[in-house]
């Protein structure tokens, strides 16, 4: 198989733990390879990254490209820009995709300066297709789909006369495949030269907390925004959030006026979740905030306001105060339930 | 032995604070409804630079901005708060650049200062949202970078050496790295300082092109020590040696290809009245369709 003209995937890891968003993007990248015609590759960096390399191929990696070094167990910059402009370069993919995490964005725009090519930030959506320009026509271009200008446009960037073409995406935003014990896939070690002058970064403590809510695996999300009105209000979503077993969210201006921590946030720069039920309380539905959420499976909004655009993609819609709505809600769940 | 401290900074339109007249019917932007504003993000990279400053004589604070003649409201800004220095890095070429063509002209700019300990920067610009131009720019500077960091927590000038904080998922890393170095700063520490009342005195009358007629001078009082003439340099595609090729549209290699304002999905919505009676049926439909329970 020739290695050249791949969709690739950096693939990020901790401690040999593999991240999700990296997953869902070898999914996507299964999807556009066959669009094209090609393969997958990716790039795995760590150390000791067996058992986290062969525990990806089921997803789908025809050939994935593994760098091992006591010293990259967790992510500095420069080591890994090196790394990753020495592979791209070696194997010359037409696609490169990062996860739009803080790793993914301090990587993605180091190797995009180096190779001098074009990156798109935060995409929520890829797709194959013909771009022309001043009479030139590209086939098979990537576009990269990113909301813009605070989420009131949605933006296709297109970049088709540099190769690779580069993207971050969003977490949660691309569907993660079954995996498929069978699928057969080369793991293959690369040696990049190190010495300590690529180390200058020293990580002297990394605590990652535990994420205290879950809302990406929530089947159901009470979620209140700046209508909601007050932090003691907000205790009512906590209720109706416990009565229902989901878990509470928040907008970004229910966060921000300090309603609630901002593990809560979902929307364009908070959390991207697809439950089962969202309860918008008291949110009016700015293009941000349903970014992240207008993909739930039934939607509910509660809100005083008629002309409010949340109700324009809500399957049932209360007009009225959430102090006596939410209370109702309650009382009729407990009932029938 | 002094630091010398460099703040790339944007002015950007108020997205967060978008009214229904912001777009156009045509789906443009209609960046007259927008009130411009120093990029939030950017406040925070300024006040982290004059604390290192201030903790440590003899340091400098250069501030440097790209972009339309209208941004040294923002430069302007940062003589308020107390910036040393102030360029516009302002010119025809730099037009309908990406963030690769952005971050080659302030890496131009950036080495006509000279040498530099360390550039600060807001972690991202909320018109685009994409935090790319802190680490595009700190590659081609050649220079280690540590973005999202929410406070320094040592800087050794002897030494040359800095240990920050820099926010995770769920988290956090302390790194501690060599300088020159690029940051990129979050807006969880440093609180932007007010501006000064005496600076604002000097400074709001400063221009790029400033004659001795235009300033008025009645407001300084003496001992203050402060100059308003010429506060404000000017560096245009030559002045900061860029190549045009890499500039602007030439130097993009991204392309936008369709704009498409967010339309809003009608979906069959149904009202439910705010009874207990109604809500409770809409209960039921939800147990029986197993969405509940």
């Amino acid at each position: 198989m020739a290695t050249e003209n791949s969709v690739m995937v950096f693939v990020q890891q901790d401690d040999g733990e593999i991240a999700e968003v990296s997953v869902e993007l070898v999914s996507k990248a299964r999807e556009l390879a066959s669009k094209v015609g090609t393969h997958v590759s990716a790039v795995l960096v760590g150390n000791k990254l067996q058992k986290a390399a062969e525990g990806l191929i089921p997803y789908g990696v025809d050939r994935l490209y593994t760098v091992e070094h006591k010293g990259l167990a967790h992510y500095t910059p420069v080591p890994y820009t090196k790394i990753l402009v020495e592979i791209i370069k070696k194997h010359s993919p037409q696609i490169v995709l990062y996860g739009a995490t803080t790793t993914g964005r301090d990587i993605a725009p180091r190797i995009a300066s180096a190779l001098r090519v074009g990156l798109t930030a935060d995409c929520t959506d890829l797709q194959i297709g013909d771009y022309k320009s001043k009479g030139q026509q590209f086939d098979n271009v990537l576009y990269q789909i990113r909301p813009a200008f605070g989420g009131n446009i949605i933006a296709t960037i297109v970049s088709p006369e540099r190769k690779p073409q580069m993207a971050t995406v969003r977490e949660g935003v691309m569907k993660m495949n079954a995996p498929d014990p069978s699928f057969k896939g080369e793991i293959i070690s690369e040696d990049v030269e190190l010495g300590p002058e690529d180390f200058p970064s020293e990580i002297l403590e990394r605590v990652k907390g535990e994420k205290s809510v879950n809302l990406k695996g929530a089947q159901v999300i009470i979620a209140g925004g700046i209508g909601v009105g007050s932090k003691e209000n907000f205790e009512l979503i906590h209720e109706l959030a416990h009565t229902l077993g989901g878990e509470v969210g928040a907008s970004r201006a229910a966060v921000d006026a300090g309603y609630v921590g901002k593990d809560h946030q979902v929307g364009q720069t908070g959390t991207t979740v697809r439950p089962k039920l969202y309860v918008a309380c008291g949110i009016s539905g700015s293009v941000q905030h349903r970014a992240g959420m207008d993909e739930s499976a039934r939607i509910i909004a509660i809100n005083t306001d008629t002309e409010a655009p949340i109700f324009q993609i809500a399957n049932y819609g209360i007009v009225g105060d959430l102090k006596e709505v939410i209370p109702r809600f309650i009382k009729a769940f407990r009932a029938k339930a | 032995m002094g630091l010398n401290l460099i703040v790339l900074v944007k002015q950007v339109p108020d997205t967060q604070n978008i009214t229904g007249n912001a777009m156009k019917e045509d789906g443009t932007v209609n960046r007259g409804a927008l009130p411009a504003i120093f990029n939030p993000e950017d406040l925070h990279a300024l006040e982290a630079a004059l604390t290192v400053r201030d903790s440590v004589p003899g340091s400098r604070v250069h501030v440097l901005t790209m972009g339309p003649p209208s941004a040294v409201q923002v430069l302007k800004e940062s003589l308020y708060r107390g910036a040393d220095f102030v360029a516009l890095i302002s010119d025809r070429r730099f037009a309908a650049a990406d963030t690769l063509a952005t971050s080659y002209a302030l890496k131009c700019a950036v080495e006509k200062i000279g040498s530099y300990d360390i550039v600060f920067c807001g972690r991202q610009a909320i018109d685009g949202d994409t935090a790319q131009v802190g680490p595009q720019t700190a590659e081609k500077l050649g220079v280690n970078q540590i973005t999202c960091v929410s406070r320094i927590e040592n800087l050794d000038p002897e030494k040359k050496e800095i240990t920050a904080v820099r926010s995770i998922e769920g988290g956090y890393e302390k790194i501690r790295a060599k300088l020159p170095i690029l940051l990129t700063l979050t807006d969880e520490d440093y609180l932007p300082r007010p501006p000064s009342a005496i600076r604002m005195m000097t400074y709001k009358n400063a221009t790029t092109e400033m004659s001795d007629g235009d300033f008025d001078e009645s407001y300084l009082t003496s001992g203050a020590g402060l100059k308003a003439e010429n506060t404000i340099s000017l560096w245009d595609i030559n002045a900061i040696g860029a190549d045009s090729e890499s500039c602007g549209l030439a130097g993009s290699p991204t392309k936008v290809k369709t704009i498409d304002l967010v339309v809003l999905k009608s979906e069959d919505i149904r009202m439910i009245e705010n009874t207990d009676e109604s809500i409770g049926e809409m209960v039921h439909e939800l147990i029986a369709d197993h969405t509940l329970g």
